[in-house]
């Protein structure tokens, strides 16, 4: 099951494996219970919604460069109902932000990192036939496929998509009165994330219990890589913070389709008074980034995780720190829950609540400048191979530094008046998700491609990929900080109101949102070398080795040619942390952690 | 439409081009007995090499582009506590930007520095207690450094305002901003949105008020375009009236509606302290622009009609959002007049602005209010031409709140004319 052909049964008898059936194209792919080809269906899924969201923001960036201009690109796409005379509609420019944001940051991210690399790497890294349950595993998928469409299609329906930023706030998202794409639109997003939860929750249920008791003999926690501890925890913040998410989806729909008040209160909109009374949009925004928070650490931790792994087998040496990466991992991971108010701080909530919320803010900057030098600590006297894979780990650690940085200005409560809403925000939080996050999962593609599908990505094309998209994406998003000190607010159609009391500025902002646009575009196209890349070479590409890139985990001691339950005879026996690279007195730079200590070795 | 055209045939060959070269250079690789995850010495030192230059390039792109838009026009920071947090944020820079440039040189310098090369090992280094401690001990400090100030600012900033400050009202709607003054007493009055018709858009609570809010839930509108609750109740036990079921349930909802409402209006108007109502009379109400006075200190309350909207004042450091159902504040001293701010920013036509910063709607990028902050002369000039909300609600000519003046400009509905 390497690659997406039409294989004959001839070779399946000269395995010894389990299972001897006849593969339709519906058991082998949408009955599968097998983590590989679930982890595969996570990534295309989340490749192809990605490129969804790269084409909304596309169509947004035209219209912020050339605000008013008709574009041929915008009426092919968006037609005379969206884009008449091919200039975007104001309240579509709200949608297409809303559905970008939506499906890059739970589609994309969520979806496509924890989902694809739980599911592949869990089991093999740990020493396990499967998942604990391959038929919830094979349900996950099911329902983040099924959420998929629904969020798709709503961005057809005649009112529109949803369009109260991806964060949807009531009062805005409850009131279809308000903006037309709070009814349907903003039913189906909502029915949409409530699968998209039961799915990931689900998941993550799988990945724990997994973690918890099926590693292989020898398997003790702390000879776990540090992918396995990163998903590990990244499941459990999703555990604990998605069901925050969906009570907030659910009191929002009862809120638009019973009557209830929970988060209106003393309305008149659209003409018409409406009788709630007492509910808050500020309960609402509390149960929103409670789960809010953590997600971006559940979609940065897996990343961090992949690049741990990524970089320490191409230095050819240990990660630095491999109990102070465990213990930041976890640090993250717990600091994550009680910072959400940081979203927050001109809400007008009680000055003092905010000041915790900067406290405990500052506070998680510390593990991830500890991750951070340990990164660094890691290439100190390594001997370095730049696989495609290692230069998107080391793209994320620089990235990850520029984009935390200016979260430390955010942080600050004080600070964040000024700039709270504005592009400056969404520089930070593009160059830490949409560039590191995104990074760590190129990384994660390019590396364990072979164990994936049996065969070697082009690596001339991960060169060009790499360096292309480096320089694309910060070009885009590094002239957005002074766009938003400027003062340029999010969401905003055009700064046409800019002309009407400082034109300088105007000036400004306009040169720079071309820059970026510009940038984009090239960027945009930089993916298409990897698109092509990619699906290429799952059919074509070259047949791979067992240990392409001599790494010391146990994915890579299972056959190239998929078997359900993944080693042929026994389950193997570790001896050792996998981190035994370039260790004095071996004979190979590497030593798989099968390999039983020799006489007079000490353990790490 | 032959411009498509060219652009898909151009994508479809450059596709066809580089499959191409692609099965060229695995035929070549097989032919040179290479592997494709083997990467040669040269690609190795080539991307070492092409890490190093990126990080100058990307560092000379920072600096152009500070030099360029590190001005960032926003120009200086015209209230008090804006110009301690400017400091603040040009303190918090020069850490955080110190940090930027040493690690990221640190990491594309190792990145460059230990490229393989061959017959030279890597260094089996797995830990250090020392160095972790060095690198979790130092950071800390620094950020205790920065929280304290900060906290020590931001307490400062939302703290309360003293007895003496102005009292002013932003009163925010899908898509227009509108300023109540508190006149003479620097009381603001009080309020209910349930008062709210064309003539009391900001929902006042005096006992006129009340009364006019009070008709018009039981009679609507003098030319019947609104209908209140007696013709409602007509229109609806006529036998003689025969209403898809449509509009009948809608017509039912709308009156059940009103009849709470009035039950709650009457409620208000039982317990209702008419001392109260000098407080709001002497208001004063102003739309599209902000005057503020240079030195004085604001106390400004928020409200938000329909949805939340948010006051975003980026010349004075100043930003909170509006939350429909509750009253949020801010206090603000402005420090620098418009004029004076124009010759700083050498720019005649400059004007202080407030705009909505959270997402409203589709006109949401043009509600703005267009801010004024003056000398004392102008400033009692214009409040000399302003009208209180007494003066204009209790005209002699439109006492009825239900006037037949409802060709008035709403942007909303005709339901209820609000």
């Amino acid at each position: 099951m390497s690659a997406i052909t039409h294989d004959t049964h001839g070779h399946h008898d000269a395995h010894d494996h389990h299972d001897h059936h006849e593969e339709t194209f519906i058991s082998k792919y949408i009955f599968s219970q097998d983590h590989k080809m679930i982890g595969k269906q996570f990534l295309i899924t989340a490749v192809f919604m990605g490129l969804v969201a790269m084409l909304l923001s596309l169509l947004f960036r035209i219209q912020l460069a050339w605000p008013g201009e008709s574009s041929d690109f915008l009426s092919l796409f968006l037609g005379e109902t969206w884009a008449p005379g091919g200039v975007l509609k104001e309240n579509m420019y709200l949608g297409l932000v809303t559905i970008h944001g939506t499906i890059m940051v739970f589609f994309v991210l969520t979806g496509g990192l924890s989902g694809t690399f739980s599911n592949i790497l869990i089991p093999l890294q740990l020493g396990a036939r499967d998942m604990a349950s391959g038929f919830l595993n094979m349900i996950s998928y099911w329902l983040f496929a099924a959420s998929s469409v629904i969020m798709l299609v709503s961005l057809f329906i005649e009112t529109g998509p949803a369009m109260a930023g991806w964060t949807i706030y009531p009062p805005l998202s409850a009131l279809p009165q308000a903006v037309e794409g709070s009814g349907l639109g903003m039913t189906l997003w909502l029915i949409s994330m409530t699968l998209f939860i039961a799915g990931s929750l689900i998941g993550s249920l799988n990945y724990i219990i997994t973690v918890f008791n099926l590693r292989t003999k020898g398997m003790s926690m702390t000879r776990m890589p540090l992918t396995i501890w990163a998903f590990f925890v990244t499941a459990i913040l999703g555990v604990l913070s998605f069901p925050v998410l969906l009570s907030a989806a659910v009191l929002l729909m009862m809120d638009r389709l019973a009557g209830t008040s929970f988060y209106l209160s003393d309305i008149i909109v659209g003409g018409e008074m409406l009788e709630n009374h007492g509910g808050s949009p500020i309960l609402y925004q509390h149960l929103f980034w409670f789960l809010g928070h953590p997600e971006v650490y559940i979609v940065l931790l897996p990343a961090l995780g992949l690049s741990s792994e990524i970089i320490s087998t191409n230095s050819r040496k240990p990660i630095f720190g491999y109990r102070a990466m465990i213990g930041s991992i976890l640090a993250i991971g717990f600091l994550s829950f009680i910072v959400w108010g940081h979203h927050m701080f001109i809400t007008g909530m009680n000055p003092f609540l905010g000041s915790v919320f900067v406290f405990t803010t500052l506070l998680i900057a510390i593990p991830s400048a500890v991750k951070v030098f340990n990164y660094i600590t890691t290439l100190w006297r390594g001997s370095i191979v730049f696989t495609p894979a290692m230069l998107f780990a080391i793209g994320l650690v620089s990235t990850f530094i520029t984009g935390g940085v200016t979260g430390i200005i955010l942080a600050d409560s004080a600070l964040d008046i000024a700039v709270h809403d504005t592009y400056f925000v969404v520089a930070h939080f593009h160059i830490v998700m949409g560039m590191s996050a995104v990074f760590g999962m190129f990384a994660g593609i390019y590396h364990w491609f072979p164990k994936m599908y049996g065969r070697m990505l082009n690596t001339r094309l991960g060169y060009a990929h790499f360096w292309v998209t480096i320089v694309g994406a910060y070009g885009v998003f590094f002239p957005m900080h002074f766009v938003g000190l400027a003062g340029a607010p999010r969401r905003y159609y055009d700064y046409s109101v800019y002309n009407e009391f400082d034109t300088q500025t105007y000036d400004i902002m306009l040169d720079l949102n071309v820059i970026i646009t510009i940038f984009a575009i090239i960027s945009a196209f930089g993916q298409l070398i990897f698109l092509f890349n990619f699906f290429y070479s799952i059919f074509r590409g070259p047949v791979a080795v067992q240990n392409p890139w001599r790494s010391n985990t146990l994915e890579w001691t299972t056959p190239v040619e998929h078997i359900h339950g993944n080693w042929p005879g026994a389950l193997p026996v570790v001896h050792r942390w996998p981190y035994d690279y370039s260790k004095p007195g071996a004979e190979e730079d590497f030593i798989l952690q099968t390999v039983p200590l020799a006489e007079g070795e000490e353990e790490h | 439409m032959s411009f498509k055209l060219i652009t898909i045939i151009v994508i479809v060959l450059g596709v066809l081009a580089v499959s191409q070269l692609v099965r060229l250079y695995e035929l070549s690789s097989k032919l040179r007995n290479r592997r494709e995850e083997d990467v040669t010495n040269r690609d190795n030192k080539l991307n070492a090499n092409l890490l190093l230059a990126f990080m100058i390039f990307f560092y000379a792109g920072f600096i152009y582009l500070m030099m360029e838009y590190g001005w960032t026009g926003r120009g200086d920071a015209a209230s008090v506590h804006g110009e301690t947090t400017d400091w603040l944020l040009n303190l918090n820079f020069v850490i955080i930007i110190a940090i930027f440039f040493l690690t990221n040189t640190l990491l594309f310098g190792f990145a460059w520095k230990y490229v393989r090369k061959p017959g030279v090992k890597a260094y089996f280094f797995p830990h250090d207690n020392k160095l972790e401690l060095i690198w979790t001990v130092i950071p800390a400090i620094v950020l205790a450094v920065i929280i304290i100030l900060g906290l020590k600012t931001w307490n400062d900033i939302t703290g309360d305002s003293s007895k003496e400050a102005i009292r002013i009202e932003l009163f925010s709607k899908q898509f227009d901003w509108t300023a109540r003054y508190s006149g003479e007493d620097n009381v603001l009055g009080k309020f209910d949105y349930k008062l709210t018709t064309q003539e009391n858009e900001l929902a006042l609570l005096t006992s006129a008020t009340l009364d006019s809010a009070i008709r018009y839930m039981e009679f609507g509108k003098v030319d019947s375009t609104v209908l209140g609750i007696k013709l409602l109740e007509n229109k609806l036990n006529n036998p003689k009236n025969i209403f898809i079921p449509e509009d009948r349930m809608k017509m039912e909802a709308d009156l059940d509606r009103k009849t709470r409402f009035l039950r709650l209006l009457y409620q208000m108007k039982a317990r209702h302290n008419v001392k109260l109502d000098a407080s709001a009379y002497d208001d004063i109400l102003q739309k599209d622009t902000l005057h503020l006075l240079k030195g004085k200190e604001y106390e400004i309350s928020f409200r938000a009609k329909d949805v939340l909207h948010s006051a975003y004042f980026p010349h004075l450091r100043a930003q909170i959002n509006a939350v429909p159902g509750q009253v949020t504040r801010l206090k603000v001293t402005p420090t620098i007049s418009t004029k004076e701010m124009r010759e700083r920013k050498n720019n005649p036509k400059f004007n202080y602005v407030l705009m909505c910063n959270k997402i409203c709607g589709s006109a949401h990028y043009k509600m703005k209010m267009i801010v004024v902050i003056d000398t004392p002369q102008q400033y009692n000039a214009w409040l000399k031409s302003k009208t209180t909300f007494k003066d204009d609600y209790l005209k002699p000519a439109a006492v009825a709140s239900d006037s037949t003046s409802s060709v008035a400009s709403v942007v909303d509905s005709t339901k209820m004319g609000m």
